[in-house]
């Protein structure tokens, strides 16, 4: 497989890969592997703001509960959060995309202007202001993350489709009986998806990014969950004395984000030769 | 004589544009007989491609047909919806072989799919139960693609399009377009992409798959050399009007319109002199109502800028569009 050497050459790409694995394993056995799994809930305040030892490698916070254990917690979460509102964008934006691109005519131009009235607005502070407005809770900050993350998807498919519209197979099919439906969804959408996949990739390492932020603002993860930003906002008031207590949610974040954006940089300069970074 | 299978009369089409409304075709009129291969031929931007656009309903945004009928096989394909030409008309009857085969394919999927999506949703129920017919789908297309003599058909559907030269795709694209044993084949410029022997090939294949097939064929082409070696009958085209048409031996022997005798005085195997024709093809954009190649016409009178050319038929299936050959009567 050339596409695979070329991939495995990549060097960043690679250390993407690697980091985007072990997150996923650690998500998934999470639950097992952490040394005090009932941690989540649980309190002892007699070794409150212990600084990391061997008992506790990344210190423990201020109800005495161990931060490695909540970090390693944290992940599965972060992961499904940036899972479900990559995956519920793409869901909106990629049809929308699909469908304006391919018609022309007020529909097309009606789905594109509301497209650049989200893209216009910044994110943040839309996913902020709509999480304000429903009730703070996990699942508002996704469905606001969702409702703002959708245009790139939408752009990004309208371009593409757009261009293969006008290619010749698309005219050959017509002239041989395919309906629109069939055209767009099995044929030109399977020609748009590997830049879909590069900006879902760098998408997913964006929303843990934008959650931890929403989290950190408390419009996100409510207490008791090991939200890594909710747990580095929770540290505040211990800074700088308990260092350790927003340093390590706060590297996890990074690590994870670092991952996702490596992977997803790497796949794009397979799948878009034209954007190579100089080397 | 048996009913022609395709009959386009007075077909006039024009394209909403940035410069105005192009008036693309003007009273486009041509016959197909059953059986018989029929060449359009006409300078780049004559609208040649849109004709066929029309005939298969794949006009572009913008296009609208204006006035005139396109009767295919007793359906009046201008009044028939999207859903029924989906059907009952592209790909089931009317096989298309679009201009340039490098890009006919849909890149991602490999070629047997592709092959099997057209059979499948072009499919009778024939009572065979899902794996028969897919099987029954798969053999034939096994046979055409022997038929169009591709090597190695079996291996041919598990690769992709770019794993093909330009002339296996060429034949991939002849197959595709007979895989639904359509009556008419409509051809845009098929052999153009294509080097001169690979083209000879393509040609001399065309010509054995509509005898085999008893295949009605429309062939659109700048190409007069093309036309001589594939075409029963000839149609010629200048500006998006019909100029002359007629059995092509005919037409080559003794053009009568002024432009077929200039474009004939073109071509290097005739032309001593290489000529050219002076002038250009006019702007579609408001192109006044007389002849639109009287601008370059040596034998043009002052008529012709304003009265649209009458056809006259010399009553052995040649007719040409032009004053010169109007009744003496009407030349006064």
């Amino acid at each position: 497989m050339l596409i695979l050497r070329k991939f495995l050459r990549d060097i960043p790409a690679v250390i993407g890969l690697i980091i985007v694995v072990f997150a996923v394993i650690v998500a998934i056995i999470g639950p097992w592997i952490a040394p005090h799994p009932g941690d989540i809930v649980a309190s002892h305040l007699l070794q409150r703001l212990k600084p990391p030892s061997a008992q506790f490698p990344f210190g423990t916070d201020n109800l005495g509960r161990d931060i490695f254990s909540r970090v390693i917690l944290g992940t599965r979460g972060a992961l499904e959060v940036a899972l479900a509102v990559v995956a519920l964008a793409a869901a909106i934006g990629v049809p929308l995309g699909l469908v304006a691109g391919y018609t022309v005519g007020w529909l097309s131009e009606a789905i594109m202007r509301v497209t650049d009235v989200f893209l216009s607005l910044p994110q943040l502070v839309l996913a902020l202001a709509l999480s304000q407005l429903l009730t703070p809770s996990l699942e508002t900050a996704m469905l606001a993350l969702a409702l703002t993350y959708w245009p790139f998807f939408t752009r990004l498919v309208y371009a593409e489709a757009r261009r293969l519209r006008a290619s010749l197979f698309v005219d050959a099919l017509q002239g041989i009986g395919a309906s629109s439906a069939r055209i767009v969804f099995a044929h030109i959408l399977p020609n748009a998806i590997s830049p879909v996949i590069v900006r879902a990739t760098i998408g997913l390492g964006f929303t843990i990014l934008v959650a931890a932020v929403l989290g950190f603002l408390g419009v996100g993860a409510t207490p008791p969950q090991p939200d890594w930003g909710l747990t580095i906002s929770e540290s505040r008031n211990y800074l700088p004395d308990a260092w350790w207590y927003a340093t390590f949610p706060g590297l996890a974040i990074l690590v994870a984000v670092l991952g996702f954006n490596l992977l997803g940089d790497g796949l794009r300069d397979l799948v878009d030769p034209r954007l190579r970074r100089s080397r | 004589m048996a009913k022609p299978i395709l009959e386009v009369r007075g077909l006039r089409l024009s394209i909403k544009g940035d410069e105005g409304v192009a008036k693309i075709l003007d009273h486009i009129d041509f016959v197909l007989e059953r059986g018989r291969i029929l060449g359009i031929v006409g300078e780049s931007g004559c609208g040649k491609s849109t004709i066929i656009r029309a005939i298969i309903g794949i006009l572009p945004t913008g296009a609208q047909v204006e006035a005139g009928t396109i009767h295919f096989d007793g359906d009046d394909l201008l009044s028939l919806g999207e859903a029924v030409l989906n059907t009952r008309i592209r790909g089931s009857r009317i096989g298309f072989i679009p201009q340039d085969p490098y890009l006919a394919f849909n890149p991602v999927f490999k070629v047997g799919t592709q092959l099997m999506e057209i059979m499948r949703w072009h499919a009778t129920d024939d009572g065979l139960g899902k794996s028969g017919r897919e099987q029954r789908h798969r053999e034939r297309i096994l046979g055409l693609l022997r038929r169009v003599q591709l090597p190695d058909p079996e291996g041919a559907l598990d690769r992709y399009p770019h794993q093909f030269s330009g002339g296996q795709r060429q034949r991939l694209v002849i197959a595709a377009a007979l895989a639904t044993s359509p009556t008419l084949v409509i051809a845009d410029e098929p052999t153009t992409a294509l080097d001169v022997t690979t083209q000879q090939q393509i040609l001399d294949l065309l010509r054995d798959l509509a005898e085999e097939f008893g295949l009605s064929m429309l062939f659109v082409t700048h190409d007069l050399g093309v036309v001589a070696q594939l075409c029963d009958d000839l149609c010629v085209i200048y500006a998006g009007q019909t100029v002359e048409c007629g059995g092509t031996a005919s037409i080559l022997a003794q053009p009568h319109h002024p432009y077929t005798k200039a474009l004939l005085a073109c071509h290097p195997d005739r032309a001593v002199l290489f000529s050219g024709i002076a002038g250009n093809v006019p702007s579609p954009v408001n192109p006044g109502s007389g002849c639109r190649f009287a601008p370059r016409c040596t034998v043009a009178r002052e008529l012709c800028f304003v009265r649209p050319p009458h056809f006259s038929s010399d009553g052995a299936g040649r007719r040409v569009d032009c004053v010169l050959y109007d009744q003496p009567t009407a030349v006064t």
